[in-house]
């Protein structure tokens, strides 16, 4: 089930001007407020028919604006999780979840209703009203009443973004777990990195209603040009790790694509392959392999791309065997280093950097 | 204690009230939906002609009626022909309780509908719900408290419609003599103030019970929907 979405829209202030693709997995639509990312979600489901376009979804036109077509949101079989929830403040759980279900064609393909009230563990809320729910519970409660009408394709927009630090993390492993059962593409809108980098296959980036990058999370994440566009702060790349051994005392180690890391706070048990966010002010560069340092965590690196911005910093995507990571150094160090493409060096993390939220499934 | 003149008046003054709540209350809901959901060229216009009899003196409405509804009006002309009059009948009475209610029906339904977020019924929508289905579903039961307050209105005013419906069907005991009308007509009559005192108590009770029996309904509805 792929999805094709070419459209435009104009705004009173501002222009919406996207083209992107989606396939299976999860695609993550990134942008800063005011980018777009939520009227192209409304434009896929719906709820916004805009000045001119086409959206195709495994071989279905939903929009065509030279055809003069135009589905409407009952008719596309997209399921929406909003930020807000949107539950039915007049019915229960159970019956809320139920609405959608009668408007499935039969023998649509998905999970039964049992399989997803246990995937997200809400059978204990059914006879419970929405104003009596958490707003954890409420987006739970969301995603399955969305997963039973059998949709060919689930939004979600910014479906954690009024929930707090702890909410979030309660709710990030049943997200995890649904992109696993791989049921249903998902298209997930948000503007926190590091969801994306626990959720996200692929990455579409939105600036000024403008599709600005899209490609796979690995590969984006760790390009050195998309730090201006992601924020200094917030950049980072995304390695793929398998747990291999766990130690007394909390800590384990893991395997790269670009040899084997020490963390704390890993949970999961060995042979389990994890995704590892490593923030690029969290990476050292260092010409010689250093000796007498405390961190664990050094690796063969070798540069494959520099790029200045107009600040002090420098942002550098490194080779690690078949994996990359990102660093942000100062462009005084690049200078006194010498640092160019192709050079052979050390990426040094330290293992207190991977945060335990930025470690997920 | 009550005179066959004053039950008659009471029984038809509900019969009236009754009718005109039912047949005008779905109209009063799809007029409310139109001006609370729709925006179209005309909506002031459509929004000022829904007011207009809570503006007019009733007289005026009930002239405007017989104008329009008599049985050489352009209206009634044509339901003469058909064997419907209106005039001067208790379903003329019915029609005048019916338009003089409307507005605060409409107001009252308006304001529920706007209440309800229209999200939620993009939220139906996107799960397979077309736009009836999702009034049906969604709006309908969160507005029933809306809804129910707008008939308990409607009916109130009915029972109460005196100047366009004396103006429209006249004052016929037994055929058009609503409670008001009959409390009118016994207060031009000598000795008619006892009877009149009569009615008049009985007019309140009625419009006292049909309020506590809304306020009840609305308690258990706002319970029932999770307001």
């Amino acid at each position: 089930m792929s999805l094709q979405v070419d459209i435009g829209h104009q705004f009173d202030d501002f222009a919406l001007e996207a083209a992107f693709t989606a396939g299976p997995g999860v695609t993550a639509v990134f942008g800063a407020s005011g980018s777009g990312k939520t009227t192209l979600a409304n434009a896929v489901a719906g709820l916004l028919t805009p000045d001119r376009g086409r959206i195709m979804l495994g071989g279905d036109v939903l929009l065509d604006s030279d055809q003069g077509i135009c589905l409407p949101a009952a008719r596309r079989r997209i399921g929406v999780v909003f930020q807000e929830g949107r539950l039915f403040p007049h019915l229960n759980v159970a019956d809320n979840i139920a609405f959608g279900a009668r408007y499935a064609p039969r023998g649509a393909p998905g999970p039964d209703q049992d399989a997803i009230i246990a995937m997200l563990g809400i059978g204990a809320l059914m006879q419970r009203r929405p104003r009596n729910l958490s707003g954890g519970e409420k987006q739970r409660v969301a995603i399955a009443r969305a997963l039973l009408m059998r949709p060919r394709l689930l939004i979600m927009d910014e479906p954690l973004a009024a929930l707090d630090g702890p909410r979030k993390d309660e709710i990030l492993p049943y997200l995890e777990r649904l992109r696993d059962t791989g049921t249903v593409p998902i298209i997930y809108v948000t503007h926190s990195m590091a969801e994306i980098a626990r959720l996200a296959d692929r990455i579409v980036v939105l600036g000024r209603g403008r599709v600005l990058r899209q490609g796979d999370v690995t590969d984006v994440l760790s390009d050195p040009a998309m730090v201006p566009l992601i924020g200094v702060r917030e950049a980072g790349s995304v390695l793929m790790a398998r747990v291999v051994e766990c130690y007394p005392r909390g800590l384990s180690r893991l395997e790269t694509g670009g040899g084997d890391l020490r963390l704390p706070g890993i949970t999961a048990e060995v042979g389990k392959t994890l995704r590892i966010r490593v923030l690029a002010q969290d990476v050292l560069v260092s010409l010689v392999r250093p000796e007498g340092l405390s961190s664990r965590n050094i690796l063969p690196a070798v540069i494959d791309d520099i790029h200045r911005g107009d600040g002090p910093g420098v942002a550098l995507s490194l080779r690690i065997g078949s994996a990359k990571l990102l660093a942000r150094i100062t462009a005084d160090a690049l200078e006194q280093l010498a640092l160019r493409p192709g050079l052979e060096c050390y990426a040094v993390l330290k293992a207190t950097a991977v945060a335990r939220a930025d470690i997920g499934g | 204690m009550l005179d066959a003149a004053a039950y008659t008046a009471l029984a038809l003054s509900l019969k009236v009230s009754l009718i005109a709540t039912l047949f005008s209350l779905p109209v009063a809901i799809a007029v409310a939906w139109l001006l609370a959901r729709r925006r179209f060229p005309g909506h002031a216009l459509v929004s000022a002609l829904v007011h207009l009899p809570l503006v007019l003196p009733p007289v005026v409405t009930g002239y405007l009626l017989l104008l329009t509804f008599g049985r050489n009006g352009a209206v009634g002309g044509l339901l003469d022909s058909l064997g419907i009059v209106l005039a001067f009948r208790w379903t003329g009475a019915a029609l005048a309780a019916a338009v003089m209610g409307f507005p605060l029906m409409v107001r009252a339904i308006r304001l529920s509908i706007e209440a309800v977020d229209p999200k939620l019924e993009e939220a139906a929508a996107t799960l397979g719900a077309g736009r009836w289905a999702g009034f049906a579903r969604v709006t309908l039961p969160l507005i029933g408290p809306g809804i129910l307050a707008g008939a308990v209105m409607g009916f109130a005013k009915a029972m109460g419609e005196f100047g366009a419906t004396i103006t429209f069907v006249a004052n016929i005991p037994g055929q058009t003599q609503t409670l008001p009308s009959a409390i009118y007509a016994f207060l031009q009559v000598p000795g008619g103030e006892g009877a009149a005192l009569r009615l008049v108590l009985l007019a309140s009770g009625v419009a006292i019970g049909a309020v506590l029996l809304s306020e009840w309904l609305a308690r258990r509805m706002a319970a029932r929907i999770g307001a």
